[in-house]
């Protein structure tokens, strides 16, 4: 990319970082640093700004750039991931979100701890949704670090470290000094940005075509060089039975990962009623479904525009399908519009990146100091203010995140979210659904739950051909592959929600039906609801 | 529907006046007091420190009886006729509609896994059944997601509200009573 490429995306998204700074010092002037505050956002966000800001967490940079990337390199295949992220809603509007808002006050294990008896749950619960937020939170780093390679053209390690380094430190400040409400803004600012560029790249592809869809679908058909199968499903995964059933888990773990991740969960305590959160889920499903709607659009239009060749040239996995169709739709490599809108592409990416950061930072640090510092600090030392410990817990977790970023970063990093969603959907949703529906329900089902997921999640990923025993794996001088499938979804939801009954089953303790009582009236009526 | 009826309380002009007009205010509600008069009614005695790790200024024994009658209390509304109608409300609708698109979901993608020949069959134009039944997911999502919250809205929420605000007199009459 040449250099005014750089310079205007650099100014761009220097723009962007100080508007958010901005955003950020002028929060943090006005609050009084109360619990409430810093993981709430003191819970007066309006359905609509946490609509915006829930499809902000959620509209990752892998769905701006990996998913059209995929649709353009594999056509039909690649929309198959919209599909499952959007389909997820439902279960977090149907099951998940007003009843969760209804009876937790910032975490997850808040819900649990309701019923069971505290410190084992709270520990459990904050384990896995620290896990799974590294997890995220690792592969939005390592896409920040090869975003930078592939737009600045530097492909030397050092603008990938320094990029990595920066993002971190960006959002630690973000986090630790602005609290719920600076991120909230963030998510906003940047769910509006994303969608204007999107919309914008949609029309422009749309006008290109003359609003003939057929016909974008048969030139994207005809320049794959598959012919019709580009428009049908199988280039991707149609291949063994293996590839088809790393498919099937896959999207069992999109599905049902949405209403276990963290980040999304503490979303719904920013407003103040269980009526509010159901209108922000509707509100953001709109966003959402809309924005992978255009998604296709722009995914097919790159296929036919730059063409599969193209986009593989400059980037084997087609991340960069996006920003090549906007220099193209712009006018080409060496117009102003092209250079213009190529610059604004890249700026709205790193935007992304950021803003995702932030949340998912902000969640785990909630998990640290409400549910594990709480549990686990001595009794008799002085207990020292939660949101304090909060602000530490964003920095380690900032330092983690930024040396696993740099360890992972040649990592595929749609599949590092493939994974956070499978130890989400395999740890956290057993212990949500269970504890919200089953009366029976003990202290000993939660935690072998939460661990019988998570621990099978884990454990299958190592021993999984993304670590060993492949090419493209982390370790491939060694092979200690034992488990065909990339994705353990399809294995450890189903021993999640098995090891949760029988953990209950077995254990003597006599489930509290006052409790069980309470728990349905509040997550049901609201009575009591913080 | 009428379970309210015989209640001392009025609910103004029902859940829509309060929430509505609060929620509406957009941007600059972080100003406006939320009206709502069940946000004051915190719960205490739910098993929790407040934000700065100290516990609720609340003398331990009179805490500790009044917890056990809240406990009756929450016993006595799950038992009650209003509330076991909102929750078969909820489980009626949220049964049958989680069934519905998880069969609907799962089946596209094993359909789209394992019979590719089938999603290939065209239909009109470049359009294939895969396209349609991708296009549908998305549709079907829209159109849940309408109709889960406008049951929420017309079958739910007035009767949820009226036990809220039931479940929290009693709750505080139990607390009052004991202090």
């Amino acid at each position: 990319m040449t250099d005014r490429h750089q310079t205007l995306t650099l100014l761009l998204f220097s723009a962007f970082v100080a508007v958010t700074l901005g955003i950020t010092t002028w929060v943090s002037r006005k609050r009084h640093g109360s619990a409430e505050e810093f993981y709430a956002g003191g819970r007066l966000f309006s359905p609509m700004e946490n609509g915006f800001a829930i499809a902000g967490d959620y509209m990752s940079a892998a769905s701006f750039l990996g998913v059209t990337g995929l649709i353009a390199l594999f056509g039909y295949d690649g929309l198959l991931y919209g599909v499952g992220f959007l389909v997820a809603w439902l279960v977090v509007l149907f099951l998940v979100a007003e009843l969760v808002r209804n009876c937790g006050r910032f975490t997850l294990a808040d819900v649990l701890a309701a019923r069971m008896s505290e410190r084992p749950v709270r520990i459990a619960a904050g384990t896995s949704s620290v896990t799974v937020s590294v997890l995220y939170l690792v592969a939005q780093m390592v896409g920040a670090g090869s975003l930078v390679a592939l737009l600045l053209g530097r492909t030397g390690g050092a603008a990938q470290v320094w990029t990595v380094i920066g993002v971190g430190a960006l959002m630690v400040i973000y986090v630790s000094f602005g609290g719920m409400r600076a991120t909230t803004w963030i998510q906003i600012v940047k769910a509006v940005l994303l969608l204007g560029g999107t919309i914008a790249l949609t029309v422009l592809v749309l006008v290109r075509f003359h609003g003939d869809v057929d016909r974008l679908l048969l030139t994207a058909a005809e320049r794959s060089g598959h012919g019709d199968a580009f428009l049908a499903p199988g280039l991707k995964y149609g291949g063994d039975w293996t590839a088809r059933f790393d498919f099937i888990s896959l999207g069992l773990a999109l599905v049902l990962g949405t209403a276990g991740l963290p980040h999304i969960l503490s979303r719904f305590y920013t407003v103040p009623t269980a009526r509010a959160a159901r209108r922000s889920v509707v509100w953001s499903i709109g966003l959402i479904g809309g924005f992978y709607l255009m998604t296709i659009v722009l995914g097919f239009g790159a296929a036919a525009i730059v063409g599969p060749e193209a986009v593989r040239r400059s980037n084997e996995a087609g991340n960069t399908a996006v920003p090549l169709l906007a220099l193209d739709l712009g006018g080409g490599a060496d117009s102003t519009g092209g250079t213009v809108l190529f610059a604004v592409v890249a700026a709205v990416a790193f935007a992304t990146i950021l803003a995702v950061v932030a949340g998912i930072t902000l969640a785990s640090s909630a998990s640290v100091a409400h549910d594990l510092y709480a549990s686990l600090r001595r009794r008799r030392r002085e207990p020292r203010s939660e949101v304090a410990v909060a602000r530490v817990a964003a920095v380690g977790i900032g330092v983690v995140a930024i040396a696993l970023g740099l360890l992972a970063r040649d990592l595929n990093v749609a599949f590092l979210v493939g994974l956070a969603f499978a130890v989400a959907a395999s740890a956290n949703l057993p212990v949500l659904l269970y504890s919200l529906f089953w009366r029976g329900f003990t202290t000993r089902g939660a935690v072998w739950a939460v661990y019988g997921g998570l621990v099978p999640a884990l454990c299958l990923v190592v021993l999984s051909p993304v670590v060993s025993g492949s090419p493209g794996a982390l370790f491939p001088g060694v092979d200690f592959q034992y488990f065909p499938l990339q994705n353990p979804g399809i294995v450890s939801i189903p021993l999640g929600f098995l090891a949760g009954w029988l953990g209950t089953v077995t254990s003597t303790e006599v489930p509290d039906e006052a409790k069980h009582a309470e728990t349905e009236v509040r997550s049901l009526t609201g009575a009591g609801a913080v | 529907m009428q379970s309210s009826n015989g209640r001392l309380h009025g609910s103004g002009g029902g859940p829509e006046s309060s929430a509505e007009s609060h929620e509406d205010h957009g941007t600059d509600q972080r100003k406006v007091r939320y009206e709502d008069p069940w946000y004051d009614a915190l719960a205490s005695g739910w098993g929790e420190s407040d934000g700065t790790g100290v516990p609720a200024p609340v003398a331990p024994a009179a805490r500790e009886g009044a917890a056990v009658r809240a406990r009756d209390v929450y016993l006595e509304v799950q038992r009650s006729a209003a509330f076991q109608e909102v929750r078969s409300r909820y489980r009626r609708f949220v049964v049958p509609g989680v069934a519905v698109f998880l069969a609907w979901y799962v089946g596209y993608v094993i359909t789209a896994t394992t019979a590719p020949g089938f999603m290939a069959r065209p239909v009109a134009g470049a359009v294939n059944v895969a396209m349609v039944a991708g296009l549908g997911q998305f549709l079907t999502t829209f159109l849940l997601t309408w109709a889960y919250s406008r049951h929420a809205r017309l079958r739910r929420d007035r009767a949820a509200l009226e036990l809220r605000w039931d479940t929290q007199e009693l709750t505080r009459e139990v607390r009052g009573g004991e202090l």
